[in-house]
């Protein structure tokens, strides 16, 4: 129905839609397409005065500086690390906890569970980073005190660096990994209750139903999580790192995202940083697209 | 789910379990009744007692200084209005943008949903959004923590979604009746999207509250200043006099009481909608990964 010769009449017909279309197209023109374009300036010397188009252009000078810099390693290695134990501590703990409120039988109390951790999800970073310089404050923080009366020396969580880490990987535990278990719930609850029974006259135990029955149940929610996650694999999240970050651990704190930051927004190194945030926009759709083609080698649909 | 016999085993294990999440959940609720009991607790306590959860006496200093102090409030009158106001243009704008997407016959409807898939996967990132939204001159302007963020394109998606399941003999009919594609929009698609409506907006008012981001890039006039930028000055730089200011050159703030109140101001209005939040934001995410 749609033929050449009726385009004009349907855009005729539906200049209202398009009436209310424009503000939402100006929108993703200005604040998502223009800083696309603007990603130009990766490969310019750019100056405010000469603009994006104006700028002289000086090809993968940036990347270069970048890879040559002292930083890069540095920067590299601390995403790195944290992306490593948000792997392997903030990745597992959603699947474990919903496999656990899954075996309480009594729904009351597993939906005030529920309620209790999901409430940190809502909170900002700046809350949870206020109430981490509270509870870990040198010398009166209460788990300052009691880690002090346990072991008997003098912590100082918020500025040693050996502790950044430790912390960065506990708050995101606290305020995530109740949310997170959402999604496996959901998914839990679509698992056939035939087949627990199928299991049980086969003479499963509760340990064997969970191995055999609900976990393959789940595997391809835990997959998709698993490809997402991967692509904000070098997403350290800025705000998180950027809130703990202070002059004495900043040696382990840097990562892509506060670099960026400190560089292009506080230095004014805007074509500099803007290449270090294009690099590492790069890294990760090469991973998303790379686990999505493991998971499809190994027999899993992928996302794509 | 996984009724079985209960053997010994099992029993043992079940009220480990409950041990261990009952513990999770307490973890979870601790910090915010200890900071709610140090913000009632007066100064010499909070230096006295390292942890408490029920002040020995009621005081009401820390929140009478700091209701006081012309900083704090106008970080919260201009935290309330930025919300407000943000909220009420992003969910028009995400509203009037879904609607036009979600008619199948609007020509070029594929291409411009492609355009806004597309931003999902890529994007310009932090310096050449800075840039933009400087070069639009919104830097030091309210309508930088609003209109970078105006259009969440997984909320787009959702609401497209949603109108896209309305019957289409609804707006066949009234078209029928003489209604403009506008009225179609306005007087059947809107009245019927109350629910969708109220669970974007709170998803757009959480985000704008909870934002430190875009007072940190876009805002640098200390005046201008969000809740959030505030609480981060007094209790992670702890930048007490510089952000309080002193009233009374003889009186002592309750420096340590003032941390305890300002996190209790700031999350107090996240944990009254907490109720509603929960039951949408459940639903928002459970709709936006089937369909998204």
């Amino acid at each position: 129905m749609a033929g050449k010769a009726r385009l004009s009449t349907r855009m005729v017909r539906y200049r209202w839609l398009f009436v209310l279309l424009l503000p939402g197209l100006a929108y993703f023109a200005i604040f998502k397409y223009a800083p696309m374009y603007g990603l130009t300036i990766a490969f310019q010397d750019y100056l405010p005065f000469l603009g994006f188009s104006g700028s002289p252009w000086v090809g993968f000078k940036h990347f270069a500086d970048l890879f040559s810099s002292p930083d890069f390693p540095r920067v590299l290695s601390n995403t790195l690390i944290l992306a490593l134990l948000s792997m392997v501590f903030v990745f597992p703990a959603p699947i474990v906890v919903a496999l656990l409120l899954n075996e309480i039988r009594l729904s009351v109390l597993k939906r005030a569970i529920q309620s209790a951790i999901y409430i940190p999800y809502f909170l900002s970073w700046t809350i949870v980073a206020a109430l981490t310089y509270l509870l870990f404050a040198l010398d009166t923080g209460p788990i300052t005190q009691l880690m002090n009366n346990i072991f008997n020396q003098r912590f100082d969580f918020l500025a040693d660096p050996d502790w950044f880490r430790p912390l960065v990987i506990a708050q995101t535990l606290w305020k995530e990994v109740g949310w997170g278990t959402i999604i496996y719930l959901a998914a839990l609850a679509g698992v056939d209750p035939n087949l627990y029974e199928a299991a049980r006259i086969d003479g499963a135990n509760r340990w064997k139903q969970m191995w055999h029955v609900t976990l393959p149940g789940i595997r391809s929610t835990i997959i998709v999580v698993a490809i997402l996650s991967a692509g904000n694999l070098l997403d350290t999240g800025f705000e998180r790192i950027y809130l703990l970050t202070n002059s004495l651990n900043r040696s382990v704190a840097e990562v892509f995202d506060t670099y960026v930051y400190f560089l292009g927004i506080t230095q004014g190194s805007y074509s500099y940083s803007t290449a270090v945030g294009l690099f590492k926009a790069v890294v990760g759709i090469v991973l998303i697209y790379s686990v999505n083609w493991l998971a499809r080698r190994f027999g899993h649909s992928g996302l794509y | 789910m996984a009724v079985s016999k209960s053997t010994p085993a099992g029993r043992v294990f079940d009220a480990v379990n409950i041990v261990v999440l009952v513990a999770l959940a307490v973890v979870t609720i601790l910090p915010f009744v200890y900071v709610t009991a140090g913000s009632f607790a007066s100064e010499p306590e909070l230096t006295e007692r390292s942890f408490f959860l029920w002040p020995r006496k009621f005081v009401l200093q820390s929140y009478e200084y700091i209701l006081a102090t012309n900083t704090f409030l106008r970080s919260l009158i201009v935290t309330v209005a930025v919300t407000a106001v943000g909220m009420v243009v992003q969910v028009l704008l995400t509203f009037t943008m879904a609607y036009p997407l979600s008619r199948r016959h609007l020509p070029g409807r594929n291409l411009f949903l492609g355009l806004v898939v597309f931003t999902l996967v890529f994007g310009g990132g932090l310096i050449p959004t800075y840039l933009i939204v400087r070069e639009v001159g919104l830097l030091d302007s309210y309508w930088a923590l609003i209109l970078p963020l105006a259009i969440n394109p997984f909320y787009l998606i959702i609401v497209k979604n949603f109108f896209q399941e309305l019957p289409d003999e609804l707006q066949e009919a009234a078209q029928i009746d003489g209604c403009s594609e506008l009225g179609v929009f306005w007087r059947i698609v809107l009245p019927l999207s109350k629910p969708i409506l109220a669970t974007m907006g709170l998803f757009y008012a959480v985000a704008i509250w909870n934002d430190f981001m875009s007072p940190l890039l876009y805002i640098s006039d200390s005046t201008k200043w969000t809740l959030q930028m505030f609480v981060r000055q007094v209790t992670v730089s702890s930048d007490m006099a510089n952000t309080v200011g002193q009233l009374d050159p003889n009186y002592v703030p309750p420096e340590q009481g003032l941390k305890f109140t300002v996190i209790v101001i700031a999350t107090v209005p996240i944990l009254l909608l907490y109720p509603f939040l929960q039951k949408h934001f459940a639903k928002g995410i459970l709709i936006g990964s089937v369909k998204g």
